[in-house]
């Protein structure tokens, strides 16, 4: 691993993603406008869009890094600078430290935006601190990129690479207790509920915005998403194959 | 010119691709600082045989030495350089942003950028983005890359396609000061008029290595004057049991 290489591909990332000013003007603004939507839907329930407003702002990230690593990735793989990059002295670690490292820089802005239009212009109260809610955003981008990263390893083209987000992210976004709280699903699904990192994902935002402490249960959801987070680079990794057929 | 030390050594190499023998018994050796053509039909195995020597392929059997190393070990990254036929280079960066990039990752220093956009003449387009260039402009930026670490062997998968004449002439007289400087290259291409640039041919057909001779060598073989006549002829002379 060498610090060098892992901020030369950080950087490299994020001057790819500036070129592409559309991606990064959608990144930016659709978490806010969708929040904005979804408070004006629930004009005459405030207190239900309460619950699920600080929440969002700390969910969002999850998704669009999901899609976005997944994309790029996806693209390295195909276009061959993948390969090229395994005949070079670079270690894997170097790579995927790399877009963690510039991805997280553009969650932690989203983040910032998306708090900002929540709790200033739509007026969502939160419990606990704002601050919190933003590192746990960070960390949530950090989890949806190591698993886009990894899912990207079973796309070959961008559509199916766009179709994993309903496949892998819309289940764990329905079954995490945002919809329905967990305790009013089927046993079952409770159950499978209990084996999705977004689970705890969204444990973790919900005490930090509604009862305002992560409490003990709290400093466990965060030991899940970290755990997760690395088992997905984990086996990220072990797709960047030196060798393929 | 043949030096008795071998920058490439394979024996008996097998590939087997989705059930098919993609290579077959392939045993040969290319000498330090040469130019060595490899050429053949589209589809004969010449970019699947490239791919096994700098270690991104899963081979069968067979073993691969490179630089005295074994094809693909960590020690190798630094000494060999690989062009693929599609250009490897992100699109959406400029020339120059794309070599300061592999360049931080081979820990070339900062004056080689300077130095390989101008090998490959590209000065005049080094600032503008990559996927806008021509497909001839493409494949030299992605060449370029390859120089910068300066390696020891380079592998150069059909590095002439799409090129204009001036610019082929241009680029084989680099190769040839690149192989005077004690650099070993293997360059593919299934153009024969190009074999007249190497010291050494390897000529493939469906998977296999019919021969390996010099230009001279196989024109006086086949009694033929052209190239392309001479790789047909023996084509001929193999079938004919």
């Amino acid at each position: 691993m060498s610090l060098r290489i892992t901020s030369a591909t950080a950087l490299r990332v994020l001057t790819q993603l500036r070129r592409d000013p559309r991606t990064i003007a959608l990144l930016l603004a659709l978490p806010p406008l969708l929040l904005t939507l979804l408070k004006y839907t629930f004009d005459n329930e405030p207190d239900a869009f309460e619950k699920i407003g600080g929440p969002l702002v700390g969910l969002f990230p999850f998704m669009t890094m999901f899609l976005v690593t997944s994309i790029t990735m996806l693209r390295e793989r195909t276009t061959g600078t993948l390969e090229r990059l395994m005949t070079m002295p670079l270690a894997k670690l170097d790579l995927l430290l790399g877009y963690g490292v510039a991805f997280a820089a553009i969650a932690v802005i989203q983040a910032l935006i998306t708090a900002g239009v929540a709790f200033g212009l739509l007026g969502v109260h939160i419990a606990g601190s704002t601050l919190l809610v933003i590192a746990l955003a960070v960390g949530n981008a950090v989890l949806g990129m190591s698993l886009g990263l990894f899912t990207s390893a079973f796309a070959r083209t961008e559509f199916q690479a766009i179709q994993f987000l309903p496949a892998f992210v819309f289940p764990q976004l329905i079954l995490c207790g945002l919809f329905v709280a967990r305790d009013q699903m089927a046993a079952l699904l409770q159950i499978v509920s209990d084996v999705l990192p977004l689970t705890y994902a969204f444990d973790a935002l919900q005490r930090a915005t509604v009862r305002g402490t992560l409490g003990s249960r709290g400093a466990l959801d965060i030991a899940v998403i970290i755990s997760a987070t690395l088992l997905a680079l984990a086996l990220g990794a072990a797709t960047l194959r030196r060798r393929t057929a | 010119m043949m030096t008795s030390v071998s920058a490439v050594a394979i024996t008996k190499l097998r590939v087997v691709r989705g059930g098919r023998r993609v290579l077959d018994a392939i045993s040969c050796q290319i000498a330090v600082g040469s130019v060595t053509g490899l050429l053949g039909p589209s589809g004969c195995g010449k970019s699947t045989l490239m791919r096994a020597i700098v270690g991104v392929q899963v081979i069968e059997s067979g073993d691969i030495r490179v630089l005295g190393e074994p094809a693909g070990s960590t020690e190798l990254r630094r000494r060999v350089g690989y062009v693929t036929q599609a250009p490897s280079v992100y699109a959406d960066l400029s020339v120059r942003e794309n070599l300061r990039y592999f360049a931080r990752v081979l820990g070339a220093a900062e004056a080689r950028i300077a130095e390989v956009i101008e090998t490959v003449s590209l000065a005049e387009q080094a600032d503008r983005v990559t996927g806008s260039l021509s497909g001839g402009q493409r494949a030299r930026a992605s060449l370029a890359t390859a120089l910068l670490g300066e390696p020891e062997l380079l592998v150069l998968d059909e590095p002439t396609v799409g090129l204009d004449p001036v610019l082929r002439r241009d680029l084989w007289a680099h190769f040839r000061r690149l192989a005077n400087s004690g650099i070993t290259l293997l360059v593919s291409s299934h153009v024969m008029d190009e074999a007249e640039h190497c010291d050494e041919l390897l000529l493939m057909r469906d998977g296999a290595l019919i021969t390996t001779q010099t230009p001279a060598q196989l024109r006086h073989d086949t009694g033929q004057r052209n190239l392309e006549d001479a790789f047909l002829a023996l084509i001929e002379q193999q079938e004919q049991p």
